[in-house]
């Protein structure tokens, strides 16, 4: 069926078993973004070391393809500095705008080549990009706060 | 004559289209907008094909035949609610007529009936579109009058428990939904209104979700003024009628100004036409305006109480066959009186969105989200939903579909 090519295993998975859901106490920044097509909300924590991003957390509502995008997100950019959180986010933005061109690298991108059916559902994209979308804006945030 | 839904189907050709890999179309999304009958696609399309010019303005042919179109289908859109032809007023939506009473009172001078101050109040309900919401709230903001709302009972009815201390001498305006776009509920219009009066206040009826759905006759309703759209009733985009009590009309400040709405003009001041043409400045939307007068001809033909009864045969089909599914909660009465042919539910843990996908891949074209009613999916605790809404061109055996698709979708993820 086609729309295996949106739902993989792997989308269910974090879906099912989301990663990182559970905001962190402290944080250099918070941002609350909302979906205003559909409702979907999310709400993100980053934390900086230096230009390191040494935390991510989340919560939010929302549907399968958000809820798993931010928990491939989260651990994804964990760890890795802004720079390379950078060069994932524009690799991801490209995936999604590629209509099905394209299968996303797999080296930079792990987990969320998963999510390359979605560009072929033009409805869905703004589902995916919810999360990264929320880091983006806190990670600017942060950087700014700790400079 | 009886109602067939096999004859009409056939009159919509959209409905004879496959989807998603050959998959019968099953369209369950006509409370967003409605299909259309080959007769408006041909009217419309004639219109531009054969008369099109610029309506109320030159000498040519064209020019009439144009605005004989134009001024028929505003003849067929009184005719159809029951209303004087000098009362329908041609918009480009029912959100443009919302806004066009809304900001047109806000233009009120004082000593005009319309005059809003802080001393004032404007009462909706937490059920509206925000297409009946936006414009009070922001009416109120610039006035500095208050808004106040009806509550919404669990049940998905309005709590009208206070009406009479809540609708007071304060309030000038009673702005509601004749029909739920979330929920199906009917609101008990005479109650309202009767209270409303009463007080001395106006009442503003959203009525997109009834008017293509049920027989309407706005004397009958003895409301103010009452708004549809065009394209929810088999008619065309583009189009949406504002209905108001001729004198009211005569006393309402115009909202957009411009060509065609004025008396006369002079460099520095200018005077209005009479309704309806002081509310519709520029050209028209003529072709549409003419669509829509096909589309209330075509729904006439067929029976407002044809469609209703069809209707609600459907609601107590699918409400039953939807109850019987596991982990399904209907979100809206699930009564049959007093309620319209919406069916708006949650399943499970199951993300609207993600049903609303499977759905799709299985043909069934369903509502997800919270339908422009985002305060009344937050009261009711749910942050979207997937809503089913039915028409004259729905059967049992699309409903079938959909229950067979969300019990598929229960196993996909499951």
């Amino acid at each position: 069926m086609q729309l295996d090519n949106l739902y993989q295993e792997v989308i269910l998975d974090h879906y099912k078993n989301p990663q990182h859901k559970k905001l962190s106490p402290t944080y250099d920044a918070q941002v609350h973004h909302i979906n205003p097509s559909c409702g979907d909300e999310i709400t993100l924590n980053v934390t900086l070391s230096g230009e390191t991003v040494a935390n991510v957390s989340w919560d939010g509502v929302g549907c399968s393809i958000s809820q798993a995008s931010v928990s491939i997100l989260s651990d994804l950019v964990l760890g890795k500095t802004l720079a390379q959180a950078q060069e994932i986010s524009d690799s991801f933005m490209a995936l999604m705008q590629s209509k099905g061109t394209q299968t996303g690298d797999e080296n930079l991108l792990e987990d969320a080549v998963a999510l390359a059916g979605v560009s072929q559902y033009p409805a869905r994209i703004k589902c995916a990009l919810l999360g990264w979308m929320a880091f983006k804006d806190a990670s600017v945030q942060a950087l700014a706060k700790n400079q | 004559m009886s109602f067939n839904a096999g004859a009409v189907i056939a009159d919509f050709p959209i409905l004879s289209r496959t989807v998603r890999d050959g998959k019968r179309l099953v369209y369950l999304d006509s409370g967003a907008t409605s299909q259309k009958p080959t007769e408006v696609i041909d009217a419309e399309s004639n219109f531009y094909r054969m008369h099109n010019a610029a309506v109320h303005r030159g000498a040519h042919q064209l020019a009439e035949e144009a605005t004989d179109a134009y001024e028929g289908a505003r003849s067929i859109v009184a005719q159809f609610l029951g209303a004087s032809v000098n009362e329908i007023i041609f918009t480009k939506s029912a959100t443009e007529s919302l806004n066009l009473v809304a900001y047109a009172m806000g233009n009120a001078p004082a000593g005009n009936r319309f005059h809003l101050t802080s001393g004032d109040e404007i009462v909706i309900t937490e059920m509206e579109h925000h297409a009946n919401l936006i414009p009070w709230q922001q009416l109120a903001a610039r006035t500095g009058a208050t808004l106040k709302w009806f509550e919404v009972t669990p049940e998905g009815r309005l709590d009208l428990s206070n009406i009479d201390s809540f609708i007071t001498s304060k309030t000038k305006v009673v702005a509601l939904t004749h029909q739920s776009n979330v929920l199906g509920t009917i609101n008990p219009l005479p109650e309202i209104v009767k209270r409303a009066h009463a007080a001395g206040a106006v009442v503003v009826l959203d009525a997109c979700q009834s008017v293509p759905h049920m027989p309407i006759n706005v004397r009958e309703l003895e409301v103010d003024f009452l708004t549809f759209s065009g394209h929810k009733a088999v008619g065309p985009t583009g189009v949406g009628i504002l209905w108001g009590r001729e004198d009211f009309l005569n006393e309402l400040p115009p909202f957009l100004t411009g060509g065609s709405m004025i008396e006369n003009v002079t460099m520095t001041s200018a005077t209005w036409a009479k309704a309806p043409k002081k509310f519709e400045a520029g050209v028209p939307n003529m072709a549409q305006a003419v669509g829509l007068g096909a589309a209330l001809t075509y729904l006439q033909r067929i029976g407002m109480d044809q469609i209703f009864s069809h209707e609600k045969e459907l609601t107590k089909y699918g409400m039953s066959a939807l109850l019987d599914i596991p982990d399904l909660s209907i979100v809206g009465p699930t009564d049959l009186e007093m309620r319209g042919g919406t069916l708006s539910f949650t399943v499970g843990d199951i993300h609207p969105h993600d049903l609303g996908q499977y759905l799709d891949s299985q043909g069934v074209a369903v509502r997800t989200g919270h339908h422009c009613a985002w305060p009344l999916t937050r009261k009711l605790g749910v942050p979207a939903t997937t809503r089913a809404s039915f028409y004259l061109y729905n059967t049992t055996a699309d409903i079938d579909v959909l229950v067979d698709g969300i019990r598929s979708a229960q196993k996909y993820f499951g």
